[in-house]
């Protein structure tokens, strides 16, 4: 069993390893900064194994580690005022820690390649040690406070790290965003705590502390929650989950986050900030599902809902994207829409069994697209080709990976994406229709990871970095636009292809990230014993500390045969249908756009829906509207009290300068009065 | 006097003989840095005594002793006075530290130096136990004498004025307080806060010539005596002068020692002597609040220097102080009574972290710029990253923004005073903190705009680096986890509310 100072030692350690190269490494050994990658690789190593003994513990517990909450500061006088912090240990934060960790590691480790030579190494590593010490910081949280506030800090980790190159425009602008959309679903969150928070008494009535999230549970579960302010409150949190797990309607931040560094797009889009969005409606499923004979509740219908249009909507967006990065971000969208559907529809444990797998693929996916990006100096796929003769280990990790997130028959993304769709089958009802959505979802991944290999990898090379910046130039239009550069391949001008394989500390983590895309849901969920590992004991950990969801497993026990075979049907076909198109050329791409150019459009300018933000609601209602009367108010208004308060106070203290005249006898005048002064006020109020 | 009196007296007594030790090394050593690592190192006596005494104090029932001369308890120790000797022996070493990198400036007298701080210290450390009216008053003037003649030290024009004005404004105000005792004799016939205490129970006011006139005008005298060294308005008008003219690690210690031992002394006074006055003294604290916030922050809006900036806005902190002060002195019902004196001694300690740490830091870069004027800060943050950054984290404890000290400190007055049903002196703090925010910010942003330009190296020696460090941390700690000084700082006012 896991002691507790081990428990927090889980956090503590890339803390240190961030306050040592913020501090020391940084400021005063710059010229040393290899010595913070090494330091941050430590760290997070230790923090794996901490977090493998931490699952190992909890395996086989009904009960969650119950470590008391320790006391963190109080205003004084009762419960109320008193913020106290601690440890949430289930089988659910032990899972998250060690998908954050392992997958921190992996990027990191990626890092000392893909950053070598980078101005800002060191900074680098500090901010992915403190983004990886806040994820484990969210999971582990006992409190609600304590899970706001690092909550809040992956956000703004987030925010330092796809702002990481802030001299570039878009990069500035793109963390921006990222920050700003999140932000509009945290306010939903902080409303829920806002809640919690003013109804301290009654909880505190049943003998429970409202901050506390065991206690939360205990209390929705027994029904000292209204069902309407249930209803609420999980609005509330889902919104938060939108936010940060990007989806729709938020989820157009997230393709733009790909400014920052690449290994920081595989830790985004896998282990930290978008799984921050599953794993708080997660953490808080007694809140959406207080009765599981109840069926799915109102909250569960959105969450599905919201999660299946996710699904569908950024896949067919996949579809048509030419930057190789941009497909992976529409993907992520897809898989979390997943994840989604999945909780909405009761299968908590399918949806983080797919979080489980997603990380290892997408993350694996993600490096292997910053590997090509090493060798081709782009991102454009329009300008890729032939790859797999040049990278052969980032071709077959890269093809794993495909496979895996395509649902290829018994990799890891098959086994946990068909759980849910199984789930969401035998829920009937609503479930039926995210099925659906679901399904063709499923189809549409297959055929746009594949899209991707085949452009990437396969046929002839067309010329990288070199020729775009040649084709900008000479203002060639491609897909029916000018071709434009982006900063990224402007910081390539001049340079020359060099066509060959990344290094060591590229391809190993790539190499291990693969092993687990393919065999990740196999060990995880095993349909029957094997040996030591039992069957679906990632599933049954998991149900088994959430009583509620008992019900739920029940009722989709396994994997039913026939789903799977649909499902497994459906990824073939859009696997075969891309090699199809992309490898035997039995139809030219072009003539697919030209017979429907208008949802070419659509697709291409993803359902208009960045121009609907910012040129209709953001210029017209916020800014024009809104804004224009809010500064109108401000301006004539508010400027005028405040103008009143500036003349005031400038003139009081002129008046006041005044009298601080440097002469003795005025200052001995000034206590004098003073003393008189606190008389009068005896006199008139004492 | 008795051997327990001399072990209760222990830490002041270490301390004088740490201060002639010190000025007879001066005489025997050439090298001064071995003075200054003797009066350093030598602060672990009085510390030492002090734990001691603490042990001690803990295993008795009333938690409290007393030394008595003839008739007169005149000394009280326990949690609440040791938590200030802690606190004042804190900062005399921080400063001492910082000091090596000004005492070049007047390196014939540095003995001197050293040991007027420590033997104002010792005035420092017997206030908060003093429990007789004739005892403090001769600990302030203790105090006070030793800093007159500190602020001299620069022997320019500036300093010679500062002490100039200095010591003729403190002596008014001893004068004052003088007068305010006098009238409490003369009402109580006790100087003892304890004889008086019960007086003023006993005695029938309409039986008095005058009423309770005499007395409330010797309680408004002492209070402004006391309110003269916490820099309160209307008592405040010396302070920029002083601050300015004073060598800075002396603004520094006056800034935060004698400031926290004026406010133990007016805290124990009214407790124990006018605890039951039939007046509601809370209301004069409480305008008197008011009055130093707003008077504080609209005068440090117009600054160019930044020792005067923070010279007004020791003013307007004293102010936030005096919150918690008038918290307690309204409680109402059967609230909890220590909050607003825990919230006081928690906010003396985040306090001084912060001031100390912004005035070493100012130390650094006034070296560096030779200027003290804000608009030559411009760059700093480019020029001195380190050093730029833990200026610009205190200033924003001193706003009270978190996860800094004065974020928590100002949280713990503010709901004190809303406990003891004073909204409106909390709305008037929210906005004086906002107004803070103008002048305070405005010197963040002059440090980091401007062109980008190399690092430059600071002359920074290692010890002044020490005490800057483990101020700025202290910023940082108090703010994060502020837990443990919140219990020592609770249980420390126990005997006072208790008693």
């Amino acid at each position: 069993m896991i002691s507790e100072s081990a428990a927090w030692a889980i956090f503590f350690l890339p803390i240190a390893s961030f306050l040592i190269i913020g501090l020391v490494v940084r400021p005063f050994f710059n010229r040393f900064s290899k010595i913070s990658a090494y330091l941050a690789i430590l760290a997070i190593g230790g923090s794996l194994v901490l977090s493998s003994y931490a699952l190992k513990s909890v395996l086989g517990h009904e009960e969650a580690i119950g470590w008391a909450a320790h006391e963190w500061f109080s205003l004084g006088g009762g419960e109320a005022f008193t913020f106290s912090i601690g440890i949430y240990m289930d089988s659910l934060t032990a899972i998250m820690l060690v998908v954050a960790t392992s997958v921190s590691l992996m990027v990191q480790i990626y890092s000392m390649g893909y950053m070598k030579d980078d101005a800002g190494y060191a900074r680098y590593f500090a901010i992915m040690s403190l983004f990886t010490a806040s994820m484990i910081g969210l999971v582990m949280a006992r409190n609600i406070v304590q899970l706001f506030v690092f909550w809040e800090l992956v956000g703004v980790c987030s925010y330092l790290l796809i702002g990481f190159w802030y001299q570039r425009p878009s990069a500035a602008a793109a963390a921006k965003k990222a920050f700003i959309v999140t932000r509009i679903g945290d306010f939903g969150l902080l409303l829920a705590i806002l809640y919690f928070f003013f109804n301290q008494d009654t909880f505190a009535a049943a003998g429970l502390n409202s901050l506390e999230i065991p206690d939360i549970h205990q209390a929705a579960v027994m029904g000292l929650i209204g069902t309407v302010a249930l209803a609420w409150l999980a609005g509330g949190i889902f919104a938060g989950a939108i936010g940060k797990s990007a989806q729709v309607p938020l989820h157009t931040w997230l393709p733009d986050a790909m400014e920052g560094p690449t290994p920081v797009s595989a830790l985004i889009h896998a282990a930290t900030m978008v799984a921050a969005g599953v794993f708080l409606v997660a953490r808080f499923f007694p809140v959406f599902s207080p009765d599981p004979h109840a069926g799915m509740t109102a909250a569960m219908t959105l969450v599905a809902l919201v999660g299946g249009i996710t699904a569908f909507g950024a896949a067919t967006i996949g579809l048509v994207m030419h930057d190789i990065k941009r497909v992976l971000a529409y993907s992520t969208i897809s898989q979390l829409g997943f994840m989604m559907l999945a909780l909405g529809v009761g299968a908590y444990d399918a949806a983080i069994f797919h979080l489980f797998t997603h990380a290892f693929f997408k993350a694996l996916l993600f490096l292997g697209s910053g590997s090509v990006n090493h060798a081709a100096g782009t991102f454009d796929m329009r300008y890729m080709g032939g790859l797999r003769k040049h990278m052969p280990w980032t071709y077959v990790t890269f093809l794993l990976g495909s496979l895996s997130l395509a649902g290829f028959p018994f990799f890891a993304g098959w086994w946990s994406k068909d759980e849910i769709l199984a789930h969401a089958f035998n829920q009937g009802g609503v479930g039926l229709v995210v099925y659906g959505l679901g399904i063709v979802a499923a189809f549409m991944t297959a055929f746009y990871i594949f899209r991707v290999v085949h452009l990437t990898f396969h046929g002839e090379f067309r010329g990288g970095v070199e020729k775009k910046i040649a084709d900008a130039s000479a203002g060639v239009v491609r897909d029916g636009a000018v071709v434009t550069i982006t900063a990224d391949e402007e910081s390539k001008r001049g340079e020359h292809v060099h066509l060959g394989e990344s290094p060591v500390t590229m391809v190993l983590p790539m190499a291990l990230l693969a092993v687990a895309a393919v065999v990740a849901g196999f060990i995880a969920n095993p349909p029957f014993d094997l040996g030591v590992i039992q069957a679906h004991w990632f599933s049954h950990n998991l149900v088994m500390a959430q009583e509620p969801l008992l019900h739920f497993e029940e009722k989709a026990a396994g994997i039913e045969v026939g789903l799977a075979t649909v499902a497994s049907i459906v990824a073939l076909a859009g696997i075969l249908l891309s090699y199809w198109i992309y490898q035997a050329k039995g139809i030219s791409t072009d003539r697919i756009a030209g017979a429907f150019p208008g949802l070419y459009r659509l697709l291409y300018r993803k359902y208009y829906i960045d121009e609907l933000y910012e040129g209709g609601l953001v210029n017209r209602v916020f800014y024009r509207g809104l804004a224009f009367f809010a500064a109108g108010f401000d301006s004539r208004f508010v400027d005028g009290i405040v103008n009143m308060f500036g003349w005031t106070s400038r003139n009081l203290g002129r008046a006041m300068a005044q009298a601080q005249t440097g002469q003795v006898q005025v200052y001995g005048l000034g206590l004098s009065a003073g003393i008189i002064l606190i008389v009068a006020a005896f006199i008139v109020w004492g | 006097m008795t051997a327990s009196d001399v072990y209760l007296l222990s830490p002041e007594i270490s301390m004088v003989g740490l201060a002639v030790l010190v000025v007879l090394a001066d005489l025997i050593f050439r090298q001064k840095g071995v003075v200054a690592f003797l009066a350093i190192v030598g602060l672990a006596v009085p510390v030492a005594f002090s734990i001691a005494l603490w042990i001690d104090i803990d295993g008795e029932a009333t938690s409290q002793r007393f030394l008595e001369l003839g008739q007169a308890t005149t000394f009280a120790v326990d949690h609440f006075s040791l938590f200030f000797k802690f606190l004042v022996i804190a900062v005399v070493g921080l400063v001492l530290l910082v000091s090596q990198d000004y005492v070049g400036r007047f390196a014939k007298y540095r003995g001197e130096y050293y040991a007027l701080i420590l033997l104002s210290a010792v005035g420092m450390m017997l206030l908060p136990s003093t429990t007789e009216l004739i005892t403090i008053y001769v600990s302030l003037e203790l105090a006070t004498i030793p800093l007159v003649v500190l602020s001299a030290f620069l022997r320019d024009a500036r300093s010679t004025e500062a002490a100039m004005k200095f010591f003729v404004l403190a002596a008014v105000s001893s004068a004052l307080l003088l007068y305010g005792m006098v009238l409490v004799y003369g009402f109580t016939g006790s100087t003892q806060l304890s004889v008086i205490a019960e007086r003023i129970q006993e005695q029938p006011v309409e039986s008095i010539a005058f009423g309770a006139a005499p007395l409330l005008l010797g309680v408004v005298l002492i209070v402004a005596g006391f309110g003269f060294k916490m820099a309160l308005a209307p008592f405040q008008m010396w302070v920029p002068d002083v601050y300015e003219g004073s060598p800075t690690p002396i603004t520094a210690y006056l800034s935060v020692a004698s400031k926290a031992a004026a406010f133990a002394v007016l805290i124990r006074v009214f407790y124990l002597a006018f605890g039951g006055l039939s007046l509601d003294w809370s209301i004069g604290f409480a305008v008197l609040a008011v009055l130093s916030m707003t008077v504080g922050n609209l005068m440090a809006i117009a600054q160019t220097n930044i020792k005067r900036l923070l010279a007004y806005s020791t003013v307007a902190h004293a102010g936030y102080l005096m919150v918690g002060v008038a918290a307690v002195a309204a409680r109402v019902g059967d609230g909890p009574t220590d909050l607003g004196l825990g919230g006081v001694l928690f906010y003396l300690v985040a306090y001084g972290a912060t001031n100390l740490a912004a005035f070493f830091a100012i130390i650094a870069i006034a070296n560096k710029i030779k200027s003290e004027r804000i608009d030559d800060f411009a760059g700093m943050g480019f020029k001195a990253p380190l050093l730029a950054a833990v200026l610009a984290i205190s200033l924003i404890s001193l706003i009270g923004i978190p996860p800094t000290a004065g974020f928590i400190g100002k949280i713990y007055l503010f709901n004190a005073a809303v406990r003891a049903d004073l909204a409106w002196l909390v709305v008037a703090g929210a906005i004086n903190s906002v107004i803070s925010a103008y002048y305070y910010l405005r010197v963040i942003r002059v440090m980091y705009t401007g062109n980008e330009t190399e690092r430059e190296t600071v002359p920074f020696s290692l010890a002044a680096r020490g005490a800057l460090a483990i101020s700025a941390v202290g910023i940082v700690v108090l703010g994060v986890i502020p837990g443990y000084v919140l219990d020592v700082a609770q249980s420390a006012v126990g005997v006072i509310v208790g008693g």
